[in-house]
C-alpha cells in the first residue's frame, strides 16, 4: 500500500461524487456568500487568539506561543465507522491494561510464550519499582490516547497508543464549541453526538480509583507548570473538573500520605491526574534531578495511600516495539479476534527485518521507537534521496533504536486552506476512560497535515486541528 | 485554595492595579510638565517634574544606572512604559500580571483572562504608536479604563470565594501603597517654596495629586473651597468614602482578613486591625503637627509588615515560590 495511489477521500469517492454524510454540509456551504469561510476562518483565529489557546513550540526561543492552527471544515464519521472505532479502542485499551497488570505481577503472557520476556524486562521503559505494586481496581491506564488512520471504507489502523500522558483532549472540547459558534445553524442539520461530557466522565471514573471510599477523594491535576508545552489544557481540564491545578511544589508527602499547601493549611490528596512523566514524578525514586516532582510520592503510591492517574509504567505498553504485540494481547487476555488493524511492523533489530527495510526505504515510515510527536522519522515517500541516504546512516549506526512500517495512504479530508477546499492527510484520536468502566465520549480529535501530501500531523511539526462530528443514529 | 495559586492572584492584582497608578501618575507628570517650573533650590533639582515618577516607585537608581544623563520627558516615559528591563514599567507589569493570571486560567473565569490577555496582546503596539505619535493622552486613558474593565469583569463574573478575597486583598495592598508614596512625595517635596504656597503652580500640583487619584471633583463636592495641603491629606488619608483613601483602603483590607485568618494565623488581622484604627479615629490636626511625612512613612512600614506577615501566612508556606516581592524592592520611601 503507497502513495502511488489516490488516497481515499472521506468526502468525495473516487468518481468525484460527494459522499452521503456529506451532502448535507456541502449543500449548506452553496448556499453561503463567497467569502463566507474566509470571514468565519479569519473569526475562529481571532478567537482562538483572544482566548489564548495556545500552545509552546519547543526548540523556538522559550515561551513561544501558537495557537494551533484550526480548520473550520468538520471531518465527518458515520454511525457505523464510529462503531467500529469505539469498540476497537475499548478492546485494545482493555486488553493493554491487563497486559500492564500481568507484566508487573504474575507474568502469563511470558509464560505462554507470547511474548518474549527479554523484550519485556530489559526494556528502559519497564518499571522494576512497580512490580507486585497493587493499584486501585487494578487501572493502569485512566486516559488513553489511540492513534487510527483510516485507509479506506471501514479500514482502520492503530498508529499508537498513547498510555502516558496523552494530550490533545482540550483542543477536541474547545473545536466543538468554537463550531458551534461559528456555526450554530449547521449543527440543525446534523445529528451531532455531543461531546461536553468527557469532563464529567473523566472525573467520575478518577473519583472511582480513589484508595479508600471515604466519600469525597481530593482529585487534583498535576502539571509540570505554566511553560509545559501542553499547560493550557492541563489549566483547562482542571477548571472544567472544577479541582486543583497543582505542581509539584504544591505537594509534599508526610508519614506516606500526600497533601497539598492551602491557606488554610495542609489538605489530603487522593488521586493525582498526573500530566508529568514518570521520570519526574518523585526524585527520591527516580530522576535525581527532577525539580518538578514530589519527594516520597512513589512511596505514598506504593503504601496505596493515592492514586496516579495513569498509574506509572505504563509506557512499556505504548511503546513501539511492543505495538506489534497488541493483536496477540487481544486474543491472549479477551480471547477476542482484533477489531481494529495493527499496521504491519518491521524491527530493525532483527537481521532480516533490517535487510527489508535498507532495500525499500523510498516506500516505508521509520521512526524511532522511543520517539514521539513526530520528531526524529523519515517518511519515505515525500522524502528526498539525501534525507533518505542520511537517514539510512542513521539506522545503520543504532538498527535497534528504530522500526519501520509501510506508508500507509492515510485519507484526506476537506480542508480550507489559502482560501479554497482541498484535500489533506488525517488521523483521528479517540480519548478511552477508564475506571468504573471503559468508554469513550463520541470524538475524538482529527489531526490534520496542512501541507500539501504530507503525511505528518503532529502539531509540533505544523499539523492543525477539526472538530470532528460523529453522526448519531443509523441512517447514512 | 492553593497557597501558590492565592499567591499568584494577590501579585496579579497588584501588578494590575501599579499598571494603573503608573499611568495615572505618568499622565499627570505630563500634564503638569506642560506648566511653567522652575528649580527654586538646586539640592532639590531631583524634584523636577520628570523626576518624580522615579522618585515615586524608587526607581531613580535604576533610571541611573541606564541613563546618564537627567531625566527628561522620553526618557522617563520610555523607562517607565516600555522599558523590558524595568520591572515596574507598565510593560514589565502587564506582562507579569497575565504570566500569573496565565496559570490561574483554572481559578479565575474565562471572561477575566480574556481580558487581561486581550490588554496584554495589544498593550505593546498601543505603546509603542503612544510613544511615536504624541497619543500619551490615549494611551493612559486606554490603561486606566483596561484596569476599571478589568476590575469591573471581576466584579461582575467571578464566585465570591477565597480567591476573590485574594485579588480584593492585592489590589487594595497596592492602593494604599500607591496613594501614602503620591501624597508623601507631593507633600515634602513638591512646595516650591514657601512664598509660593497658594500660589497658581502650588494649586496647580495639588490639584495634579487630586486628579491622579480621581479625587478632584470629589474634593470640591466635600469641602466646596478652594484646595488646601491639609484637606487634600484629609481627603486622601481619613476620608472612608473616597475609594482610594488609606482609610477606604483598610476598611477592605481589616475586612477581607477578618474573613481570611479563621485559624491561629491571627497575626495579619490584627495589624491591619490597629492600622485601620488609626485611621478610623485619626485626626488630621495631630497627623499634621506630629508630621506628615512621618506619620506615612510609619504607614508603608506597617503596610511592608502586613505584607509579610500576609506572605509567610498565606502565599507562601516553607516554600519559595517564584519571587513576585522582587516588585517590592527599593520600595521603601527615602528618608526626609
Amino acid at each position: 500500500m503507497t502513495t502511488a495511489t489516490k488516497p481515499y477521500d472521506e468526502m468525495q469517492s473516487a468518481d468525484g461524487a460527494i459522499r452521503q454524510h456529506y451532502l448535507a454540509h456541502r449543500d449548506w456551504l452553496i448556499a453561503k456568500p463567497d467569502d463566507f469561510l474566509i470571514q468565519k476562518q479569519k473569526e475562529a483565529n481571532a478567537l482562538y487568539t483572544k482566548q489564548g489557546i495556545t500552545f509552546a513550540v519547543y526548540g523556538e526561543d522559550s515561551g513561544t506561543e501558537r495557537s494551533i492552527p484550526f480548520d473550520i471544515i468538520p471531518r465527518i464519521i458515520r454511525p457505523q465507522a464510529w462503531k467500529t472505532i469505539s469498540e476497537g479502542c475499548c478492546q485494545r485499551v482493555r486488553a493493554l491494561n491487563a497486559f500492564i497488570k500481568d507484566i508487573y505481577h504474575e507474568h502469563n503472557i511470558i509464560r505462554a510464550g507470547v511474548i518474549p520476556g527479554d523484550q519485556i524486562f530489559q526494556h528502559p521503559a519497564y518499571r522494576p519499582e512497580m512490580s507486585g505494586v497493587k493499584v486501585p481496581g487494578d487501572i493502569y491506564v485512566h486516559i488513553a490516547g489511540v492513534d487510527i488512520v483510516k485507509t479506506d471504507t471501514n479500514q482502520f489502523y492503530v498508529l499508537e497508543d498513547n498510555l502516558r500522558t496523552p494530550s490533545g483532549v482540550s483542543y477536541m472540547l474547545e473545536n466543538r464549541k468554537m463550531m458551534m459558534r461559528l456555526f450554530p445553524d449547521l449543527f440543525g442539520r446534523f445529528p451531532v453526538a455531543p461531546i461536553d461530557h468527557y469532563t464529567d466522565v473523566l472525573l467520575d471514573n478518577l473519583r472511582a480509583v480513589a484508595p479508600s471510599n471515604n466519600g469525597q477523594p481530593t482529585v487534583v491535576l498535576m502539571s509540570p507548570g505554566a511553560y509545559n508545552s501542553a499547560y493550557f489544557e492541563h489549566a483547562f481540564l482542571a477548571q472544567q473538573m472544577g479541582i486543583e491545578l497543582v505542581e509539584g511544589q504544591d505537594l509534599f508527602v508526610s508519614n506516606k500520605f500526600v497533601y497539598m499547601r492551602t491557606t488554610h493549611g495542609p489538605q489530603k490528596v487522593d488521586v493525582i491526574y498526573r500530566r508529568i512523566d514518570d521520570d519526574f514524578l518523585d526524585p527520591e525514586a527516580f530522576r535525581r534531578d527532577s525539580v518538578i516532582g514530589v519527594p516520597g510520592l512513589f512511596a505514598a503510591y506504593c503504601a496505596g495511600n493515592v492514586t496516579l492517574a495513569n498509574a506509572i509504567g505504563t509506557g512499556i505498553a505504548d511503546d513501539k516495539s511492543t505495538y506489534l504485540y497488541v493483536p496477540e494481547m487481544i486474543r491472549f487476555y479477551l480471547g477476542e479476534e482484533p477489531i481494529l488493524n495493527n499496521v504491519p511492523t518491521y524491527r530493525l533489530s532483527i537481521a532480516s527485518d533490517l535487510a527489508y527495510a535498507l532495500a525499500h526505504l523510498p516506500e516505508l515510515v521509520v521512526k524511532e521507537v522511543q520517539g514521539s510527536g513526530g520528531y526524529g522519522m523519515l517518511v519515505g515517500p515525500t522524502s528526498t534521496a539525501a534525507q533518505i541516504a542520511d537517514f539510512r546512516e542513521r539506522i545503520l549506526a543504532n538498527p535497534s533504536k528504530y522500526i519501520a512500517q509501510p506508508t500507509l495512504s492515510l485519507s484526506t479530508c476537506p480542508t480550507f486552506l489559502n482560501n479554497q477546499l482541498v484535500p489533506r492527510h488525517v488521523d483521528l484520536r479517540p480519548y478511552v476512560l477508564s475506571g468504573r468502566e471503559t468508554t469513550l465520549v463520541p470524538g475524538g480529535l482529527t489531526r490534520v497535515a496542512l501541507t500539501e501530501g504530507s503525511l505528518v500531523v503532529n502539531s509540533s511539526q505544523g499539523g492543525g486541528t477539526k472538530d470532528t462530528w460523529i453522526l448519531e443514529g443509523t441512517s447514512c | 485554595m492553593l497557597s501558590r495559586h492565592a499567591n499568584n492572584l494577590y501579585w496579579m492584582s497588584r501588578q494590575i492595579e501599579r499598571a494603573e497608578n503608573t499611568a495615572r501618575l505618568l499622565d499627570i507628570t505630563h500634564q503638569m510638565s506642560l506648566l511653567p517650573y522652575r528649580v527654586i533650590d538646586a539640592a532639590q533639582s531631583w524634584a523636577e517634574p520628570w523626576a518624580l515618577p522615579l522618585v515615586i516607585n524608587g526607581l531613580a537608581s535604576d533610571f541611573y544606572k541606564k541613563h546618564s544623563s537627567a531625566p527628561n520627558a522620553d526618557s522617563v516615559l520610555r523607562f517607565m512604559i516600555i522599558d523590558h528591563t524595568n520591572p515596574s514599567s507598565i510593560y514589565s507589569l502587564v506582562q507579569a500580571a497575565r504570566e500569573n493570571g496565565r496559570s490561574m486560567r483554572g481559578v479565575m473565569t474565562t471572561e477575566m483572562y480574556e481580558d487581561l490577555n486581550t490588554l496584554w496582546l495589544e498593550l505593546s503596539s498601543r505603546c509603542q504608536y503612544a510613544l511615536n505619535n504624541d497619543g500619551l493622552n490615549d494611551l493612559f486613558e486606554w490603561i486606566k479604563t483596561r484596569s476599571h474593565q478589568f476590575r469591573g469583569v471581576t466584579f461582575g463574573t467571578m464566585l465570591r470565594d477565597e480567591a476573590h478575597q485574594f485579588i480584593q486583598l492585592g489590589a487594595y495592598m497596592e492602593r494604599a501603597d500607591n496613594t501614602a508614596r503620591l501624597l508623601d512625595v507631593k507633600y515634602h517635596t513638591l512646595l516650591p517654596s514657601t512664598a509660593e504656597i497658594g500660589g497658581a503652580v502650588d494649586y496647580y500640583q495639588w490639584s495634579a495629586l487630586l486628579r491622579s487619584v480621581s479625587a478632584l471633583s470629589s474634593y470640591r463636592r466635600i469641602y466646596r473651597d478652594v484646595i488646601i495641603p491639609i484637606r487634600v491629606s484629609e481627603l486622601l488619608i481619613l476620608r472612608p468614602d473616597l475609594p482610594r483613601s488609606l482609610h477606604a483602603c483598610m476598611n477592605t483590607i481589616y475586612e477581607i482578613l477578618s474573613q481570611l485568618c479563621t485559624d491561629e494565623k491571627k497575626e495579619a488581622e490584627r495589624i491591619a486591625g490597629e492600622m485601620h484604627a488609626q485611621l478610623h479615629y485619626g485626626q488630621i490636626d495631630q497627623i499634621i503637627s506630629d508630621g506628615l511625612h512621618e506619620y506615612l512613612l510609619s504607614f508603608l512600614k506597617k503596610l511592608y509588615t502586613l505584607h509579610d506577615e500576609i506572605n509567610q501566612h498565606f502565599l507562601a508556606p516553607n516554600t519559595n515560590y517564584a519571587d513576585n516581592s522582587l516588585f517590592l524592592h527599593q520600595r521603601l520611601p527615602r528618608a526626609a
